[in-house]
C-alpha cells in the first residue's frame, strides 16, 4: 500500500462535517431541540462516513488512484468518531447519564440496542487499526475488519427505526450498501488479494 | 462533563417568565406586540417571509383573528416560541424533515380556500371558509402539544370549536364520526411530490362524535394572534389537545361525517404503532420508544428539558369520554 502525499487530507475532509455541526451548534442553528438535532446529525454522519471507508477500495480500482485506498482507514477511524460522539452526546446531553433512563432505554429498546452493538462491532476495528496490527494480525485482519459489514447493517436498521416513517435517507444509504455489496461480490477475489 | 442539577422540582431558568410579563402577556399579544415576535425570531429572512405571509391574508380573516376572545382553558406554562412554534414542524406535505414545511410552505396557496362537508349531515356542500366562519366567535386557547416523537410544546393557537362548526351543519342521527382529509396537490406541496414519504395521501384523520363535540375540540386559523403560518397547517386545521400531534390534521379540504371509523393515515401506515385514538398516554410506550416524558421545546444542550408526561396531555376532563374503554389496547 503505498501512501501518497496527498492522501492527509482524508483527516480534514473526515472534520468538515464535524466542524460544520460544530459552528452550527455555536452559533444557536440547531433549532429548538439541539441536542436531540446533534445527536441526530453525528449518527447520520457515523453512517455516511462507514460507507465512505467502504466506498474507498472500489472507489481507488475504478478511478484508478490507489491511493484512495488507504483512507478506509481514515474514513473507519472517523466514524468510529463520529459514533463515539453520537453515543457520547446522546448519553450525556439526552439522558444527563441518568441510571434509570439509561438502563429503560438500553434493555427495552430494541434499536438503542441494535445500536450499541453497531458501535461494538466497530471497537475491534478502531482498536487494530495501525500498521503494526494488521502486520502482527495478517490474514486474521482481513476477517476481523469483515465486522465492518454486520456494524453498517446494523447501523442502516437503527437509524430507519428512529424515525416515525419516512425512508427517504433510509432508502439512501440502503442503495449505496447495496450497490457496494454487490461490487464486492462481483470483483471479490480481487479485493482480497490486493 | 456536564454536572446535572438533581433537584427535579427546582425550576429552571429559562422555564421562568417574570411575573410583570406573564401578566402582561395577553396586553402584549393584543397590542400586536411584534416586538416580542420579532426579538424571538432567529433570521431576518423568516422574519419578513412570515410578515409577508401574514399581509397577504384576507381581511375578513385577519379581522376575525384580531377580534378573538380569551377562551378557556388556561395554562401558566411558559409559552414556546413563536420562531419554534412556526419553524419545527411535522407536516410532511410539504417533506420529513422538522425544517422543511417552514422552507417550502410559502407555495401553498390558502385563500380562496373551500371545504366540502359531506356524508352524514344535513346541511352538505361546500362551503368557502369564510362562509363556514361566519358569525362564529374566534377563541384564544392556550394548548399543550404533544408530539408522539416524544417533544412538545405551549402553543396560543386562535380557533372555534369543532362544536360551533357541527352544530350549525346538523349532523344526522346516524353520524358517529368525523372523518377529516387535508389538501394533497403535488403542484402546491412539494413532499405530496416526493416518493419518499411513506404516506398514501391524501392526509386522513378522524375522531368519535363525542370527541369532535368536546368543548376542547378546536378547528384552529391561527396562533400568536396571527392566522396560521402555512407551515403549521394553514389555514384551517384541526387542534386536539389530549391526542398526540399527528391527530390535528392540517390544512383541511373535506370534513365528513360517518357511521362507521374511517381510515386514518398514520394507523393505516403502521396500525401497530398509532392507534386510532392516540390519546396521550404515559403508560402506553410506542413500541419503538417510552412515551413517560416529553421534552418541552424549546430545550437547550445543557438540559433536554425533560417533563414527565400525563394521561390525555394533562386534560383530565376528557377520561370521560373513554370510560370502561381498556386504554391499553386502544391506544
Amino acid at each position: 500500500m503505498k501512501s501518497k502525499h496527498w492522501t492527509w487530507v482524508g483527516w480534514p475532509l473526515g472534520a468538515l462535517p464535524l466542524a460544520w455541526i460544530t459552528m452550527q451548534a455555536a452559533g444557536g442553528q440547531l433549532g429548538p431541540d439541539p441536542a436531540e438535532t446533534l445527536v441526530e446529525l453525528l449518527g447520520w454522519w457515523s453512517l455516511v462516513m462507514l460507507l465512505a471507508c467502504l466506498t474507498m477500495r472500489p472507489a481507488a480500482q475504478l478511478l484508478k488512484v490507489p491511493g484512495l485506498v488507504i483512507w478506509r482507514r481514515t474514513f473507519g477511524l472517523w466514524a468510529f468518531g463520529y459514533v463515539c460522539m453520537h453515543f457520547l452526546a446522546w448519553a450525556t446531553l439526552l439522558l444527563g447519564w441518568d441510571p434509570s433512563f439509561l438502563g429503560e432505554e438500553l434493555t427495552k429498546r430494541p434499536y438503542i440496542i441494535i445500536g450499541m452493538l453497531a458501535w461494538l462491532a466497530l471497537w475491534p476495528l478502531a482498536l487494530t487499526s495501525t500498521r503494526q496490527s494488521r502486520r502482527r494480525l495478517g490474514r486474521k485482519w482481513v476477517k476481523l475488519h469483515r465486522l465492518i459489514f454486520p456494524a453498517v447493517l446494523l447501523g442502516v436498521v437503527h437509524q430507519s427505526w428512529v424515525q416515525k416513517s419516512g425512508y427517504g435517507e433510509t432508502l439512501i444509504f440502503v442503495s449505496v450498501l447495496l450497490i457496494l455489496l454487490l461490487y464486492r461480490i462481483l470483483h471479490g477475489r480481487n479485493m482480497i488479494r490486493k | 462533563m456536564i454536572i446535572r442539577h438533581k433537584d427535579p422540582s427546582a425550576p429552571k431558568s429559562h422555564e421562568i417568565t417574570p411575573e410583570s410579563v406573564y401578566l402582561k402577556r395577553r396586553e402584549l399579544m393584543m397590542l400586536g406586540g411584534l416586538a416580542g415576535l420579532f426579538s424571538a425570531m432567529p433570521a431576518w429572512g423568516r422574519e419578513i417571509k412570515a410578515v409577508d405571509e401574514e399581509a397577504s391574508r384576507p381581511l375578513w380573516l385577519k379581522d376575525q383573528v384580531a377580534r378573538a376572545i380569551d377562551g378557556a382553558p388556561d395554562t401558566d406554562e411558559t409559552l414556546t416560541p413563536y420562531a419554534d412554534v412556526t419553524g419545527y414542524n411535522n407536516f410532511y406535505e410539504f417533506g420529513t424533515g422538522k425544517t422543511d414545511p417552514a422552507e417550502n410552505a410559502h407555495t401553498l396557496k390558502t385563500d380562496p380556500w373551500t371545504v366540502t362537508v359531506a356524508g352524514e349531515v344535513e346541511k352538505p356542500g361546500t362551503y368557502a371558509l369564510e362562509d363556514l366562519l361566519k358569525g362564529q366567535q374566534l377563541e384564544e386557547r392556550i394548548y399543550r402539544l404533544r408530539c408522539v416523537e416524544a417533544w412538545s410544546m405551549v402553543i396560543p393557537w386562535v380557533g372555534v370549536p369543532l362544536a360551533s362548526l357541527l352544530i350549525k351543519l346538523q349532523p344526522t342521527s346516524k353520524a358517529r364520526y368525523v372523518a377529516f382529509t387535508s389538501l394533497a396537490d403535488p403542484k402546491q406541496m412539494s413532499g405530496v411530490r416526493s416518493p419518499f414519504t411513506g404516506i398514501d395521501w391524501p392526509y386522513r384523520e378522524g375522531l368519535r362524535l363525542d370527541e369532535a363535540m368536546h368543548p376542547l375540540t378546536l378547528m384552529a386559523v391561527g396562533l400568536y394572534g396571527r392566522t396560521l403560518p402555512n407551515q403549521n397547517g394553514a389555514p384551517f386545521r384541526l387542534v386536539v389537545p389530549w391526542k398526540y400531534g399527528f391527530k390535528s390534521i392540517k390544512s383541511i379540504v373535506r370534513i365528513e361525517l360517518t357511521e362507521t371509523m374511517p381510515e386514518t393515515t398514520w394507523n393505516m401506515l403502521a396500525p401497530d404503532e398509532y392507534g386510532f385514538y392516540a390519546n396521550v398516554n404515559p403508560a402506553v410506550d410506542h413500541p419503538r420508544w417510552s412515551q413517560s416524558r416529553e421534552r418541552r421545546l424549546p430545550n437547550s444542550f445543557f438540559d433536554p428539558n425533560w417533563v414527565p408526561t400525563r394521561p390525555f396531555n394533562g386534560y383530565d376532563e376528557v377520561a370521560s369520554l373513554y370510560k370502561g374503554m381498556d386504554l391499553g389496547k386502544f391506544y
